[in-house]
């Protein structure tokens, strides 16, 4: 079930999309996010669903795939456009059926809307499917890097960040392990009222707490007499490489926007 | 013979939270020499994590003091002292930071400041070192935790350390892992010179090393070459340490009676003694 939910999850590859600079992909999905809020005709509704399959066969991303793997998101926007469709009262009518009424402003509008919501889960998938977690933050320490003169602490919220996926594996191989070890002493998780339910996740939880703080303090020591003291005075090992095929991932926005602007219905 | 790391009557004292304080270091005194390997053998709560911990610098000695590379160590030197001190413990995944094999190697490296430019020789430098040189992406759930930790000491040779120092780095891997990261350090030892400091609770370790330290109730109690140490085989057994196969065994048969000379270590050494033992005579 989990498995095939992949809303957040990467998938290595070689596309000309996996192989963008962590930074173009974050600046572009940012931008593009605003962008979509431009659409408000079905010229510029069209242009950002094309724009978007567009992405997604150059990322090498089968739709099936996709799409299954987007299922739960997709009854969401099919709900939508179904509240659409029956609650919104504007405009022409287009069916009379007993109950139903369904007015053409309310297919118009649920139909935008549902392509709005689309587009912008496809987009940040495709940044996900396409970009490891650790580029991700890689690319999100150097964009945020400017914030610094305010004070926020940039390149520990990156540490942190980098630190905790590299531990989230760790830490499900150890739930795995005292889920089984309470199981083979009697603990029940799968049966009972709601409430004995809860009560049987508390000896699940505590050793896992326990033993997170233990890794925690074990790795601070470890950080320390590796020589770590803040950033301050650090170098990096991972470079990012700015590269033409980010330049070009700019452009490609930028002649987006133009042909938003341009198909945009005036008002 | 330089002087790497020297403890001059040496105690620490932790504070419980009920406000007694207990002995974890008691006036220990010992001096390690550039090239040597050195064993820390010692029951569970014998003081020996303490020890490492005041050797680089993440407890300071109550009493006494504690010299590395002739300086003691103190908040100024501290920093530029720890960056020629390899440590690798116990637990292969608590402290593995970087996401994957290279990162992780690179880690002390970024600490220090060290460019880009020479980052990257010196991680695959060091990974082949510890013959991991295959793994640069690997993440540290995929790695067993025998590979784990040759990736800890790589890390800790990226620095080009004059000392490394192993706190139990090898009791929680499997039998097959602890063979691989003991290779890789004896191999280092003989090509590069570099001065360990293990502490173990295995034997083949032990026999290993040129001069055994041993620790008992915070105390120093033995120090010596590894068959001097095991000649006290009954002083050992009543700290509750081990002994070696072959030196249990050799104990064993001149209690019985067997004509055999001597203490002995390996069970090479023990057949080696019996099939010549007749001629002997
Ligand atoms: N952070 C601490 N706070 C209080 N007491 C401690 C602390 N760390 C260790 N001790 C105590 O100090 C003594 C020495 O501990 P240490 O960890 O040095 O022993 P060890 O020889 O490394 O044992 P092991 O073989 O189990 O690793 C023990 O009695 C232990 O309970
Ligand atoms: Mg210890």
């Amino acid at each position: 079930m989990l498995e095939k939910m992949i809303f957040g999850r990467y998938v290595p590859g070689n596309s000309f999309v996996h192989r963008l600079d962590p930074r173009s992909k974050l600046l572009f999905v940012f931008l593009f996010i605003v962008a979509v809020f431009l659409a408000n005709n079905t010229a510029t509704y069209a242009l950002l669903l094309a724009f978007t399959l567009l992405v997604i066969s150059i990322a090498r991303i089968r739709l099936y795939f996709l799409f299954n793997g987007l299922k739960p998101i997709l009854f969401l926007i099919i709900f939508t456009l179904l509240m659409h469709f029956i609650f919104t009262k504007e405009g022409a009518l287009l069916i009379d059926w007993k109950f139903l009424k369904i007015y053409e402003e309310g297919v118009r509008q649920g139909i935008y809307i549902s392509i709005r919501f689309l587009v912008l889960v496809l987009m940040t998938t495709i940044l996900t499917l396409t970009t490891s977690p650790i580029s991700i933050t890689d690319g999100m320490e150097t964009l945020l890097n400017p914030l610094k003169r305010f004070k926020l602490p940039v390149h520990e919220l990156a540490l942190m960040m980098s630190i905790s996926l590299r531990f989230i594996p760790t830490l499900m191989d150890e739930t795995d392990k005292i889920l089984k070890a309470q199981l083979a002493r009697g603990s029940d998780l799968t049966s009972g009222t709601v409430k004995e339910r809860i009560r049987a996740v508390v000896p699940l939880l505590v050793p896992l707490f326990v033993s997170a703080f233990k890794r925690a303090e074990d790795l601070a020591i470890a950080m320390e007499v590796r020589g770590y003291r803040g950033g301050e005075g650090r170098t990096r090992y991972r470079q990012l490489d700015w590269q033409w095929r980010d330049t070009v991932v700019i452009i490609l926005f930028l002649v987006l926007v133009v042909a938003l602007f341009w198909l945009r219905g005036g008002n | 013979m330089k002087e790497i790391l020297s403890l001059d009557h040496v105690s620490y004292s932790y504070e419980s939270e009920d406000g007694v304080t207990r002995r974890a270091v008691d006036d220990v005194n010992f001096t390690v020499n550039d090239g040597e390997w050195i064993a820390i053998v010692g029951h569970n709560g014998s003081g020996k994590s303490t020890l490492a911990k005041l050797m680089i610098g993440l407890l300071f000695p109550e009493q006494g003091k504690v010299k590395v590379f002739l300086e003691e160590l103190n908040a100024d030197n501290l920093w530029e002292i720890r960056s020629d001190i390899g440590i690798v413990f116990q637990n292969p995944d608590n402290q593995f930071v970087g996401s994957t094999v290279q990162d992780d190697v690179a880690f002390a490296l970024e600490n220090n400041g060290i460019p880009f430019e020479e980052m990257v020789p010196r991680v695959h430098e060091s990974l082949a070192q510890v013959n991991m040189e295959g793994f640069l992406d690997h993440e540290p759930h995929h790695l067993s935790g025998g590979q784990k930790q040759r990736v800890a000491i790589a890390g800790a040779l990226a620095m080009r350390p004059k000392l490394l120092i192993l706190d139990e780095a090898t009791s929680m891997l499997d039998p097959q892992g602890r063979d691989e990261v003991i290779q890789v350090v004896d191999e280092l030892k003989r090509t590069t010179g570099l001065t360990v400091i293990s502490i173990t609770h295995d034997l083949e370790e032990v026999l290993l090393a040129d001069r055994v330290i041993v620790m008992n109730d915070g105390k120093l109690l033995l120090t010596g070459k590894p068959e001097e140490i095991f000649a006290h085989g009954d002083k050992l057994e009543s700290i509750g340490l081990d002994l070696p196969f072959a030196a249990r065994l050799s104990r064993s048969l001149r209690q019985a009676g067997v004509g055999i000379q001597g203490e002995h270590m390996t069970e090479e050494e023990l057949v080696n003694e019996l099939w010549t033992s007749h001629f002997n005579k």
